[in-house]
């Protein structure tokens, strides 16, 4: 199970790579909103996709502080950690 | 950025976008002639999305309930029930819609959106989870935030990804409040509600259905989707509106639960707002009494929506999956969503318009919702006017 934080990291760039433009690196500091203007549907429709990679549930109200790929990475070890 | 920065950055981000000349949002209605026609500008225009599905908005019983009641109990309640009290005619429109549901309890609310805040933050809170389908309405999010419970959305009518969802829950399943809508708002889709009441069957969770866009317009007797299913029992809590079929405003919970009935004393959205007008309740009693009479509206509803719904498709409008009252239109761009609508209200159609993100998946839609009260003619004279649109917008 890949639960520890820089596999997590790791795939989570392989979905982030359809937001990118050639021109960006995405690091874990890259801001998801305004760097690569994931914005609020498409957010959402990526948590998705992330929810069945992990196979987590990814609640609303834990995105509201979710602003960087790291942040997001995060998130998603916290839930798998506490599964 | 300060707060008016912010209002700012929304005028420019609205300007960019809608042609000048037009408002496109909460357009101009200088007159109202019926339940279907209306003045904007200069023109008399047929009303074709305001989801006013059994036409009741003129019914002669229902104005003449209204003024009756204005008369003999004023204009308003001024204030909350819980502080000024439950007027006769509030108790006795709750007891008729529970007798309708056949069940123990109905709570009555200022408005549809109310109903679905005071519910959902009544019944959930702290430490629960509710799972909502992905185009839920705005109400049934903001009631999920206003509850602090953890809000876990699932693919929409995706009964297999709800599933998985409440398995990942392990025992939180049993305190997971599921929400769903009869017909759902931007695509007239049904929820599959057999497939999602097995489900929460399963897994001992609670199951809440909002018939906002259902209530009237399907079932025998017009409770919605649970009496088109034969599901009823199954759903314990029911959720809707005045607004729609009922031609009013205010909103409603029914359910067997007799503690719903609690949500009186704990719902901030139920005891911290006025309560309905005496008029409105009135009157939505003698809609009530139609809706559940009007056989012959939803045959005629049906008829119109399935004829419209089967015109455009031959036109090669991308639609819903499915034929239903409300029918909309799917487009590429804003800018040909907007160039249709704009078409529309040129010929003397009005219609609504939906831009990312209000409509699902970023796409935009020109959303249509039939009436009973459409005539035969009127539907003809939509698709043909749809017919002229389609080579004057769309020729490549
Ligand atoms: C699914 C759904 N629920 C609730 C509401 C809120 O109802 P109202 O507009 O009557 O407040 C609406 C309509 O706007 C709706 O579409």
């Amino acid at each position: 199970m890949a639960s520890n934080y820089d596999d997590i990291l790791q795939k989570l760039n392989e979905h982030l790579k359809q937001f990118c433009p050639p021109e960006i690196e995405i690091t874990p500091d890259t801001d998801l909103i305004n760097q690569l203007a994931i914005d609020s549907v498409k957010l959402l429709n990526l948590v998705m996709e992330i929810e069945d990679e992990f196979d987590i549930s990814v609640p609303l109200n834990a995105l509201a502080d979710v602003q960087t790929v790291h942040e997001l990475a995060n998130l998603i070890h916290q839930i798998k950690s506490a599964q | 950025m300060s707060l008016l920065d912010k209002l700012d950055a929304i005028a420019a981000a609205r300007k960019a976008l809608l042609p000048e000349g037009v408002e496109v949002f909460g357009t101009p209605i200088e007159e109202v002639y019926s339940s279907t026609a209306a003045k904007i500008g200069d023109r008399r225009v047929l009303f074709l999305g305001t989801n006013n599905y059994l036409g009741l908005t003129f019914a002669p019983q229902c104005l003449e309930a209204a003024h009756k009641a204005i008369d003999s109990e004023g204009t308003g309640t001024t204030g909350s029930r819980m502080a000024n009290g439950s007027y006769s005619g509030h108790r006795a429109l709750e007891r008729e819609f529970a007798e309708f549901y056949r069940c123990h309890s109905c709570i009555v609310f200022t408005t549809g959106y109310q109903a679905n805040l005071a519910t959902i933050s009544g019944l959930a809170g702290t430490g629960d989870v509710i799972l909502i389908d992905g185009d839920s309405h705005a109400s049934i999010y903001d009631g999920c935030r206003l509850s602090g419970a953890e809000i876990i959305r699932f693919r929409h009518n995706d009964a297999q990804d709800l599933e998985k969802r409440l398995r990942r829950l392990g025992d939180r399943s049993r305190s997971a409040l599921i929400i769903v809508e009869g017909i759902y708002s931007m695509l007239g889709d049904r929820t599959p509600l057999a497939e999602i009441v097995r489900i929460k069957t399963t897994y001992h969770s609670t199951l809440l259905l909002d018939e906002a866009h259902s209530l009237g317009v399907l079932g025998q007797t017009g409770q919605g989707l649970v009496e088109e299913t034969g599901l009823l029992d199954q759903v314990d809590f029911i959720t809707g509106t005045f607004s729609k079929s009922l031609g009013n405003i205010g909103g409603y919970c029914v359910s067997n639960h007799p503690q719903l009935d609690q949500l009186r004393y704990v719902s901030r959205p139920y005891i911290f707002t006025a309560s309905p007008t005496p008029a409105t309740i009135a009157s939505t009693r003698a809609a009530l009494k139609l809706l559940r009479e009007g056989v012959e509206l939803r045959r005629q509803l049906w008829s119109n929506a399935r004829t419209l719904y089967a015109r455009l498709k031959e036109l090669g409008y991308q639609l819903g999956p499915e034929p239903s009252p409300i029918i909309a239109t799917i487009l590429d761009t804003p800018q040909e969503a907007i160039a249709l609508w704009r078409g529309l209200l040129e010929h003397g159609i009005y219609v609504n318009l939906m831009l990312p993100p209000a409509a699902p998946e970023g796409k935009s839609l020109v959303r249509c919702s039939v009436s009973a009260a459409h005539s035969s003619e009127q539907i003809d004279f939509i698709g043909e006017t749809f017919a002229v649109l389609r080579k004057t917008i769309f020729q490549h």
